[in-house]
């Protein structure tokens, strides 16, 4: 409000570029789809490979912007998002297994011999139900773990070290054949979606465009969260824990509430994800995939929404051009880029565009 | 000095107004002419009585059988040399550290020993810290929103919006502690002094019946120390303070009474003056 004009005046032009690029951006993402469905002999045909390489990293954008809200703004940095985003994927795979085995076990199970469901499979054929699971398994975990992390007031590097342990654990349980979900296999040979063939392209279009609908909402659930008073109490949360308690706040709802939504988030995108990529296994869970997404939001910046989408889609689209070109260098790559973020761009490329803004 | 306990009652879940039945009382037995928040039980006129606190760490006793009653709208300063237990005194208040031995009544009925930090600062005790502790990425007018007294529920925050009556108070005070021309600038960007003004200001829209500040005027000029006195005595009567300052021009300005504590317990009471012609004080604190 008492700033000097002209800033005032580049900042309103600043969002003014933001939204012709975002209006810019949202029109290729619904273009892309229904390109898709051209011909193939169309010039303008785009083939299912891109469709499904979009698709996935748009998946990977929300993740970084569920991360994006626990550690950029309540300052919680997360190293176990990926085991959200694979139980959101592992119900979706449920479903799509019953799908495709119709009324006998899903194969692996035939595999193992066994000859019924397990109780955790009851129920899984309905897509509905299935739905439902998609967002309790994630959210019951990240409601139970969150409850007792918070409550023992378990902060920073003992927070992350937790929740790396957290989805590690869940891989190992996973990789176990009698837990129940195929193993190091995991699910695939997927072949229908609500009777729809999971390989057509109208199937695809309308999975990315899901995609993108979630990705929308979850931005704009996120700018409602981060303009209103709750975000405020988030970033105090991150700056002055104690201060905000003599303030009269428990930080501990604040805290779980933000938790549980990321992490509901992060299913629901792992749910896209399975279906587009055909596959989903136990590697998910692995911890280098959640800190590389920790890469996807420190690099966008962090404490911003733009920037982990920012993030995911340049350092996804820089790795499916790199582990093409030179296979064996992309983690040292991934590395090296975490360090020079780290160490140049404590505000990420988002932070670098503002201060060429402003310059 | 303190009657039989009546069982506490939480402000939180209670909120149908407790009004003090005996206002006159209390204002007779401590001569200030103050108004007592709804929800506390001030019958005595003691809006805090500490007895027998003891605090120990690793053996060692920061507060030792320590006796402190702070009356509804004084002004009382806490003075004594390095390491004599203000700060864990604060602590055992806030509720940040909990004694070993003794009680803590807030009122007649709130046992502090039983609340948590958070319940203790809804129930009206707000504290400033020895360093200033505002929350820096925010900007001035959103450290004062936060702190301001209202629902701070989870569910309250998602769907806040402030109204005209909170904004005026907000503004009032951003006018009384000298920061309206800098509300909308990051709290990290002020200067100490400001930081603690800031705070302050985060107190008094909070509204707590009893205030408690460690050394706030550490870092001030002069002229913003000289001000801090005035706004202090004219807080007093309608709010409760305990002030814990080494700045002995400050406590001379302020103080109706003070206390010395001195290793984890009371060394003397009484008027400035008093406590600085008492034999003892001169020897542990005044160092002669």
């Amino acid at each position: 409000m008492n700033q000097p004009l002209m800033v005032t005046a580049a900042q309103r032009a600043g969002t003014k570029v933001t939204i012709c690029v975002g209006v810019v951006i949202l029109a290729v993402l619904i273009a892309l789809p229904l390109m898709s469905l051209l011909p193939e002999s169309n010039s303008l045909q785009v083939s299912a490979y891109t469709l499904t390489l979009v698709g996935k990293i748009l998946c990977y954008a929300i993740v970084a912007l569920a991360l994006d809200l626990v550690w950029g703004y309540a300052g919680l940095l997360s190293l176990g998002h990926g085991l959200f985003f694979a139980l959101g994927g592992y119900a979706m795979g449920m479903y799509l297994m019953r799908e495709a085995s119709g009324d006998s076990l899903p194969a692996f199970m035939t595999f193992l011999s066994w000859t019924e469901l397990p109780w955790y499979w009851v129920g899984t054929e309905h897509f509905l139900w299935a739905m439902c699971l998609v967002v309790l398994a994630p959210g019951l975990l990240a409601l139970v773990f969150g409850f007792f992390a918070f409550r023992s007031r378990i902060k920073g590097v003992y927070f992350s070290i937790m929740t790396q342990a957290l989805t590690f654990a869940g891989m190992l349980l996973f990789f176990r054949n009698e837990t129940g979900f195929g193993g190091n296999n995991g699910f695939t040979n997927f072949r229908s979606i609500l009777g729809f063939s999971i390989t057509s392209q109208g199937t695809r279009a309308v999975l990315f465009l899901l995609t993108v609908v979630l990705l929308v909402g979850s931005l704009f659930v996120g700018w409602r969260l981060a303009r209103s008073k709750f975000g405020r109490v988030l970033t105090a949360v991150r700056d002055a824990e104690n201060r905000l308690m003599f303030c009269g706040y428990d930080p501990r709802g604040f805290k779980l509430f933000v938790w549980v939504l990321s992490a509901v988030l992060c299913g629901l995108a792992g749910a896209l994800y399975v279906p587009q990529v055909g596959i989903i296994n136990p590697s998910e869970m692995s911890p280098t995939n959640s800190i590389e997404a920790a890469v996807w939001v420190a690099l966008g910046g962090r404490g911003t929404l733009i920037g982990p989408l920012l993030g995911a889609g340049l350092v996804n689209g820089m790795k499916s051009w790199f582990t093409v070109a030179f296979p064996e260098y992309w983690l040292f790559f991934l590395g090296a880029l975490f360090i020079v973020v780290t160490l140049y761009l404590p505000k990420g490329v988002i932070g670098l565009i503002k201060k060429r803004g402003e310059q | 000095m303190k009657s039989t306990p009546t069982p506490a009652f939480d402000p939180v879940l209670d909120s149908t107004p407790h009004p003090n039945s005996d206002i006159g009382t209390s204002r007779d037995a401590i001569g200030l002419g103050q108004v007592v928040g709804e929800g506390l039980n001030t019958l005595h006129g003691t809006i805090l009585s500490l007895e027998h606190i003891s605090v120990s760490f690793d053996g060692f006793k920061a507060l030792n059988d320590l006796h402190l009653y702070i009356g509804v709208g004084e002004l009382r300063c806490i003075i004594g040399p390095n390491g004599a237990g203000k700060t864990t005194l604060m602590d055992v208040i806030t509720g940040k550290t909990r004694p070993s031995h003794g009680t803590a009544w807030f009122g007649e009925t709130l046992d502090l020993t039983k609340m948590s930090e958070v319940q203790i600062a809804q129930a009206g005790i707000g504290r400033k810290f020895q360093k200033p502790t505002v929350f820096e990425a925010l900007s001035v007018f959103e450290n004062l929103e936060l702190a301001q007294k209202t629902d701070k529920s989870v569910w309250a925050s998602l769907r806040a919006k402030l109204n005209g009556e909170q904004r005026d108070r907000i503004d009032e005070v951003l006018e009384t502690i000298r920061l309206t021309s800098s509300m909308s600038r990051p709290a990290g960007l002020l200067s100490h002094g400001q930081k603690q003004f800031l705070e302050i200001g985060m107190l008094l829209v909070q509204d707590p019946q009893l205030l408690l500040l460690d050394e706030p005027v550490a870092g001030m000029t002069d002229a913003e120390t000289e001000f801090t006195a005035e706004l202090f005595k004219s807080l007093a009567g309608k709010h409760s303070l305990m002030v814990v300052e080494h700045d002995m021009g400050f406590v001379g300005t302020i103080a109706d009474h003070v206390t010395v504590l001195h290793q984890g317990s009371v060394l003397a009471e009484g008027s400035l003056e008093e406590v600085q012609a008492d034999e003892r004080v001169i020897e542990v604190y005044l160092g002669r």
